[in-house]
């Protein structure tokens, strides 16, 4: 098999006394969907943020394409092709939907005008054109989500770090997202995706890795990962109890 | 291409600019009156100090009310090359600009850690340090400030006893190169990246954008223009000292305009200097020397009135009415 475009290895992030991730190794290649699960607290957002570059691991590499890219920050980070949306939304609010999403263009490209012309070929994808003169702090939070994937979709990534991207959709929205995401997937993007619907990353992920207390607990195809003894006491089964209740 | 909107419009502004730099220019063929041609120096010469304060404060979002540090050292550079090694104010106005530049990098190199209004108290202070460091600098005069010798009106020297009108003009060109500079900022990724990093600075930065870069830039590109500005005042007044250059009201007088017509648009420190200096200038002169302080009372208001009513500025009211008014 090819070299895995993302590779880390090892990455242990420390706050303090506290240990968010602890020797995490994971990888994921072109074209591949893979879904970062586990419950609240498990380090999926700190392990986010150390391949992103917000934050040096304390311990630990992180390779893209076989780069070292560690003691990268998330400016050149994002120009080597990582891209990323937040959890929780962090739009320009008072810039237009285009204006936001042809920041993200400027890193490919210094012509304002091809940014443009960028912007609006990603605005059709996650079907916003009509709302491209908003000024994006009027959006819905809905249309937020997909400003997010557009922002980031407009920097061309290789791969793309969706957090939580389908959180507070509708069922008919979050299937359009659902389809977007195979869509870039069969373009050759790599995709791990932190989503906390069961529904909606067991059928997406083509490999998921459970994290919990700051460790890998299980990794592999989720046909498997809902039948892994260890994933469904520390994870799925408080959600059966919980519906069982 | 040529139908698109946006196109169109950044089309526009150009006409409009170019209409009333014609307009103003042919102001003298109808003000004779020497105060009134000064009060006109003065309004351009803030236009365009407050459209370089805009571009960091209004683009990138980091407030100075330090101004007055880069317009001292445009003229303090200026006037030192000038009394001192006889060169030409031509040559000193970029000097100064470059010297002020590299000052806005070393401030901005510690100062841009910080946020919002500690960043704000910190220019205050450094520019304050840089007056008390004239204010005691024996070389360049100290309290005592510099007297530059006028002689005889030449261009070369850049000096005029009896016409304002070379100031005048002088002054209108530098307002238009300022306001020039922002209409082509304003479409190149600089301005994206400080409007980016103005709203959300760890969003931009997963974009891309190298948010301490792109406000180093926006540091010393306004500060460059500023210090141009204030050599060319040192040379219009051909007089300075600490009080006159570099004193706090320098740095509230950028910014006001551009606050005041809209901060962070390419018109609103443009309009809001043709509100503001003349009607400064006008309280000054019928309040007379009882009324020192008239015209700060008169900016303080103008400043609420703007907080409560139109915190966009009079370019932002207008064009949020002009979107409301699209279908």
């Amino acid at each position: 098999m090819s070299e895995p475009l993302l590779d880390v290895r090892g990455v242990t992030q420390k706050f303090g006394g506290l240990v968010a991730n602890s020797d995490v190794s994971m990888q994921a290649r072109k074209g591949e969907i893979l879904g970062l699960i586990g419950p609240n607290g498990a380090g999926k957002s700190t392990l986010f943020n150390a391949i992103a570059g917000v934050c040096k691991p304390t311990r630990g590499r992180v390779f893209l394409a076989g780069a070292d890219v560690t003691e990268l920050g998330a400016p050149q980070r994002c120009a080597l092709g990582i891209a990323r949306t937040f959890q929780v939304v962090k739009s320009f609010e008072t810039m237009q939907v285009v204006e936001n999403v042809m920041v993200g263009a400027f890193v490919r490209t210094s012509s304002a005008r091809e940014a443009r012309a960028k912007a609006a070929d990603v605005l059709d994808l996650v079907g916003l054109r009509t709302r491209a003169n908003a000024m994006a702090g009027d959006l819905t939070p809905p249309e937020m989500r997909r400003l997010e994937v557009a922002r980031a979709l407009a920097t061309e990534p290789k791969l793309l770090l969706l957090d939580e991207a389908m959180t507070g959709l509708t069922p008919t929205e979050a299937q359009q997202g659902v389809e977007l995401v195979r869509r870039l997937r069969d373009s050759g993007i790599a995709i791990v995706m932190v989503e906390h619907v069961m529904e909606i990353v067991m059928p997406l992920a083509d490999r998921v890795v459970v994290l919990d207390l700051g460790r890998v607990i299980a990794e592999g195809p989720p046909a498997e990962i809902v039948r892994d003894e260890r994933v469904i006491s520390a994870y799925l089964g408080e959600r059966r109890r919980a519906r069982r209740a | 291409m040529t139908s698109d909107p946006h196109i169109k419009a950044r089309r526009e502004n150009i006409f409009v600019a170019i209409g009333v730099v014609f307009v103003v220019a042919c102001l003298p063929l109808f003000v004779t009156d020497v105060y009134v041609q000064n009060v006109l120096v003065l309004t351009l010469m803030y236009a365009a100090l407050s459209q370089s304060w805009n571009i960091l404060s209004g683009f990138c979002g980091q407030i100075s009310l330090g101004h007055a540090l880069y317009f001292g050292t445009g003229a303090y550079v200026t006037e030192l090359l000038f009394t001192k090694f006889g060169v030409a104010p031509w040559f000193g106005m970029p000097a100064g600009g470059l010297v002020a530049a590299v000052i806005a990098a070393a401030v901005g190199y510690p100062c841009f850690r910080l946020k919002g209004h500690y960043f704000v108290i910190a220019t205050i202070v450094i520019a304050e340090a840089g007056y008390l460091l004239m204010l005691n600098w024996d070389y360049a005069g100290a309290a005592q400030g510099i007297d530059i010798p006028v002689r005889a009106d030449s261009w070369a020297k850049f000096q005029f006893l009896r016409s304002k009108l070379p100031y005048f003009y002088f002054a209108l060109g530098f307002a238009f190169v300022a306001w020039l500079v922002t209409y082509m900022i304003e479409e190149s990724r600089w301005s994206y990246w400080w409007r980016a990093a103005k709203d959300n600075a760890d969003a931009a930065e997963s974009l891309g954008v190298d948010v301490f870069r792109s406000k180093m830039a926006a540091a010393a590109l306004s500060a460059f223009l500023t210090a141009v500005g204030g050599g060319f005042y040192a040379q219009f007044v051909s007089y300075i000292d600490p009080e006159s250059v570099m004193g706090f009201q320098f740095s509230l007088l950028m910014a006001l305009p551009a606050v005041l017509g809209g901060l962070g648009t390419l018109w609103g420190p443009a309009v809001g200097a043709g509100i503001l200096i003349p009607l400064t200038e006008l309280t000054r002169s019928f309040a007379g020397g009882s009324g020192k302080g008239l015209d700060l009372i008169i900016y303080g208001l103008l400043v609420m009135g703007i907080a409560l009513g139109r915190p966009e500025g009079i370019v932002g009211a207008v064009t949020k009415r002009a979107r409301k008014g699209r279908p």
